[in-house]
């Protein structure tokens, strides 16, 4: 695989550490997001699986700049942006939108449609008197009929809600929109019409998208490339081809294996033992190894890299690597 | 799993083990033509006017606050008489208060000044104290609340622990001290009053603002590059607005307290104006003899202390159906 | 958890610097002029100036500022202006029992027909009694403290001598009863109702429902769940009471005639005895501080959910 030229996007080594009081002056850093690297190109897809506590939403905020990153560097069209401020941040702010879980909570309830969107609308510079034909080009786009826009949030449902979002998430032209988990409090019929709206949105703007899920199967039909997150780390990364239908990481594998459908019956055969471990306090070496069921020793001690197998997607396990001879150095794959 | 999941054409699912498994070319059309489901719409005015209708208690303590403004605003066209004159008949031979009949309806006071009139015109003062104050205190609380809550970080250490360091002093006896400082009059009470009494609304208004500023529209706003100072009216304050009025009815009830209190201890309204509490103070020694004195003055300030505890409490009823039915 | 207990102790000793610092910036605003009322109206300019140096008063606010707080660390507040010769701590001392038996007074009139009117009042909804209790509690929440002391002294005490007109003596609890009540009423109106409100609500609550199931005699479930959870906010807020309370509740003090710390708060008001003044409003305030920190730790014993975020 090799990176084209219009990576619009490019994520080097990403780290959010957050400080946590602990006791009478102490304090430990909660490392929240700890190296983490990606790309997303113009008008593609990426997704980011996985559980909680794996940093993918707060990777999601430090794009937006909610969360101010304690590391690494934040490329968006070639210029850096990790540290903006003031008028650069605004304009940055524009062309980085997101739609969030939470259809309840993500609109003002005390404003009405045609307010919310009208407000991503001031921002964007358009007059006021202005907004009414914007704002109905808008919820066209985005199949909401027109006599919505009178409504305030109350009266509309989960999946209608979220129409608004993507509405006044597209309202300001950007390009590229978060979804942090856009889908998950959606009820599945209701998803699956989301879905297909953003992938219309996406095949007539161009927009990418940066796909927050923890359901692989959203992913498989979403992203064209997929990174799977464990406790602030990247694990694999790919293309959801080769991560999804041909997994490395075990934990990558775990989480497939995971997925219930429609043919298997019986018990699913799950392989992993306990639960996601707290970011303030990871295991050592790679933060898996007390789940593996492959560890070995040097799991223990080392923390793996993330490194390109050859012809395919990039991991980060020392088991991978030592049952295949031939390996590349270690660094980002070309 | 989400078998609805409908499956673009370009990817073909293969069909390997212990792989997800998707069913080809499933398209679930897109509900379009049909209408939203349209609730009412949420009207504060019409619910306000309907839970009145069925609440006869709330029912007549708003209509007794719209009362005492009335007689509070036209105060000298409904008093019979001027409260500060001092009438020949007003006393008995032997210098004692007269009471009710027909001239002084609720009889007169050692001064042999109409107890009516005075009552009147006290309810003026009362009201006026109550609202300026208490305007006053809200705005000042809810600004450095509101300050103190968003920002954050050390401004909201500073201003917090100052407001602590004000909220110490017993309120009764910080603003007697205050006006020992100022001085007694009408003006100087409110001052003292709204500078005590801000506090309350600081702390209240910054822990909602705390909560406030967590909530996904904010973030999103702020995604969008909304600047802070918009967030702030448009997004933050229209939530605080319950609380304001709760606390703001609240406020004014203290208030005519606090001021009752000051003119009882002579430091407030000053003599011969005519307040409730100074008229309660007045009335004092004459105990057995002239019991009016104390009982319609008494009566004036319960009534209206009531009341506006009362009318809070449906507004507070109000305001927590609709923002209920707005969906939080 | 010692963590949190020495950071809220901490906490607690800066704002009674604050509460200090502002006590003596207030000092300062009086409009009288300290050395004049020490020396009298008599006095020429040559004594008046000699007195304000010895008083100190010719140094910078600075250096006034410094020996004010050296002087409070020895637990001297300074000596009075108008009474002759005699210390603040002195008289605030003196006037402490009898503040202090008022204050326990009250805190117990509180609880005594707060708590259990509002048991009753959440266990018959709607009743007559629910109603009475409101009514009552509305009545307490909105009568002014000096006219309801009035009216119990005219009724109880003038018109029949059940208790003593006013002033203390001798058994102090009887002359104590109706300005205790007086003093208490108010709050245990606001109790009642929020007693009565929290209780409807953990009444109805599911885990309640599941220990009724179980068998569990009504009044079991009474005292050992439902009143924790109900009484916990009356706790932290008798607490802080209580704090108020001590600061001298002027007004009751003065109708009742009784020697409390508030009585001379006012006094000192009213003669601008700038040292006196200081002193008592700077000791309400430590009160009030103090006792919140102290219901802040006792919150962390009775709510567990409390111990353990503070324990972290």
């Amino acid at each position: 695989m090799s990176k084209t030229a219009t990576s619009l996007l490019e994520v080097r080594d990403l780290a959010v550490h957050f400080r946590v009081r602990k006791g009478l002056a102490a304090s430990r850093a909660v490392k929240a997001v700890d190296g983490v690297s990606f790309d997303l190109m113009a008008g593609h897809t990426l997704g980011i699986a996985g559980e909680s506590g794996s940093g993918k939403s707060t990777v999601a905020r430090t794009l937006v700049r909610i969360v101010r990153p304690t590391g690494g560097t934040i490329a968006f069209d070639g210029a850096e942006v990790a540290n903006l401020r003031g008028q650069p941040l605004k304009r940055y702010r524009r062309r980085m939108q997101m739609i969030y879980q939470d259809p309840y909570d993500s609109l003002d309830p005390r404003m009405s449609v045609l307010e919310v969107i009208g407000e991503a609308l001031t921002v964007r510079g358009l007059p006021k008197n202005q907004h009414t034909g914007e704002v109905e080009r808008l919820l066209g786009r985005v199949n909401l009929p027109v006599s919505v826009a009178t409504r305030f949030p109350g009266q509309l449902s989960g999946g209608q809600r979220q129409r608004v979002s993507i509405a006044r998430a597209l309202a300001v032209n950007p390009e590229i929109i978060i979804c942090d988990e856009a889908v998950a409090a959606l009820d599945v019929s209701i998803r699956a019409q989301i879905l297909n709206l953003l992938k219309d949105i996406q095949r007539d703007t161009g927009v990418g998208y940066l796909f927050i899920s923890h359901d692989l199967s959203t992913l498989r039909f979403m992203a064209h490339r997929v990174a799977i997150m464990y406790v602030g780390r990247v694990v694999e990364y790919g293309t959801s081809e080769e991560v999804l239908t041909n997994p490395l990481h075990p934990y990558t594998k775990a989480l497939i294996a995971a997925v219930p459908s429609v043919t298997s019956r019986g018990r699913l055969r799950l392989k992993l033992r306990g639960e996601p471990p707290d970011p303030g306090d990871p295991p050592s070496g790679c933060p898996f190894h007390p789940r593996c069921p492959e560890a070995i020793d040097e799991c223990r001690r080392v923390r793996p890299d993330l490194v390109a197998v050859p012809g395919g997607q990039s991991v980060a396990c020392h088991v991978v690597f030592r049952s295949r001879p031939s390996v590349q150095a270690p660094g980002w794959p070309a | 799993m989400p078998c609805g999941v409908p499956f673009a054409p370009e990817r073909a699912s293969p069909r390997v083990a212990g792989v997800i498994n998707l069913p080809e070319n499933e398209i679930v059309p897109d509900l379009v033509g049909i209408e939203p489901v349209v609730l009412s719409q949420p009207n504060f005015w019409s619910r306000a006017g309907k839970s009145l209708l069925h609440d006869p208690v709330a029912l007549c303590s708003v209509l007794f606050i719209l009362l005492l403004v009335v007689v509070a605003v036209f105060a000298p066209w409904i008093a019979p008489y001027n409260p500060l004159r001092e009438f020949a008949n007003g006393l008995s031979e032997v210098g004692a208060p007269v009471a009710p009949n027909s001239h002084f309806l609720l009889g007169t006071d050692e001064a042999g000044r109409d107890v009516l009139s005075r009552l009147i015109f006290g309810a003026r003062v009362s009201l006026l104290v109550g609202v300026v104050a208490t305007a006053l205190a809200s705005t000042i609380g809810v600004l450095i609340g509101a300050v103190a809550g968003y920002v954050g970080g050390v401004t909201e250490s500073v201003l917090m622990r100052f407001t602590d360091m004000v909220l110490s002093f017993p309120i009764l006896l910080f603003c007697v001290a205050l006006i020992a400082v100022t001085g007694p009059s009408t003006r100087n009470v409110v001052l003292v009053i709204a500078f005590a009494y801000w506090t309350y609304l600081a702390r209240v208004v910054r822990g909602q603002v705390l909560s406030l500023k967590e909530r996904e529209f904010v973030t999103a706003a702020r995604t969008l590059g909304v600047g802070h100072f918009k967030i702030i009216f448009k997004h933050v304050m229209p939530h605080l607005m319950p609380t304001i009025i709760v606390y703001g009815t609240l406020g004014v009830a203290t208030s005519i307290l606090i001021e009752a209190s000051l003119s009882f201890l002579g430091i407030g309204v000053p003599l011969p104006q005519a307040s409730w509490g100074g008229m309660i103070s007045e009335g004092q020694q004459y105990f057995q003899t002239a019991p009016w004195l104390l009982i319609a003055p008494g009566v004036a300030l319960i009534l209206t202390v009531l009341s506006i505890n009362l009318a809070g409490d449906w507004l507070t009823d109000v305001l927590d159906a609709t923002r209920r039915e707005i969906g939080r | 958890m010692i963590g949190w207990l020495v950071r809220r102790f901490l906490q607690m000793l800066l704002v009674v610097f604050g509460v200090v610092s502002l006590a003596f910036v207030f000092a300062f605003l009086v409009p009288a002029n300290p050395a004049r009322m020490v020396a009298g109206p008599q006095a020429s300019p040559v004594a008046v100036a000699s007195i304000a140096r010895q008083l100190g008063l010719d140094r910078s606010v600075w250096s006034q500022y410094l020996s004010f707080l050296a002087r409070l660390a020895h637990g001297n507040l300074g000596v009075s202006f108008v009474l002759e010769g005699r210390t603040v701590a002195s008289e605030i001392w003196g006037a402490l029992p009898y503040t202090a038996f008022l204050a326990l007074g009250g805190v117990i009139w509180e609880i005594v027909l707060g708590v259990p009117t509002g048991i009753i009042a959440a266990y018959r909804p709607r009743s007559l009694i629910d109603r009475a209790t409101t009514l009552g509690a509305l009545f307490g929440l909105s009568a002014p403290p000096f006219w309801l002391g009035l009216m119990l002294i005219y009724f109880l005490a003038y018109k029949v001598s059940l208790f003593p007109l006013n002033g203390v003596g001798h058994p102090l609890i009887w002359y104590m009863v109706l300005p205790s009540f007086t003093l208490g009423v108010g709050g245990a109106a606001f109790y009642s109702r929020m007693v009565r409100t929290t209780m409807l609500q953990v009444l109805r609550s599911p885990f309640i429902e599941f220990v009724r199931l179980k068998g569990m005699p009504e009044r079991t479930i009474l005292f050992r769940h439902v009143l924790r959870h109900a009484l916990t906010p009356v706790v932290t807020m008798l607490g802080m009471d209580l704090g108020y309370f001590l600061g001298g509740v002027l007004i009751i003090e003065s109708i009742f005639g009784i020697p409390g710390v508030g009585q001379l708060a006012y006094n000192s008001i009213s003669t601008l005895d700038i040292p006196m003044i200081t002193g008592t409003v700077l000791v309400a305030a430590v009160f009030m501080v103090v006792m919140s920190f102290i219901v802040d730790v006792t919150y962390t014993f009775i709510d567990p959910r409390v111990r353990l975020s503070r324990a972290k």
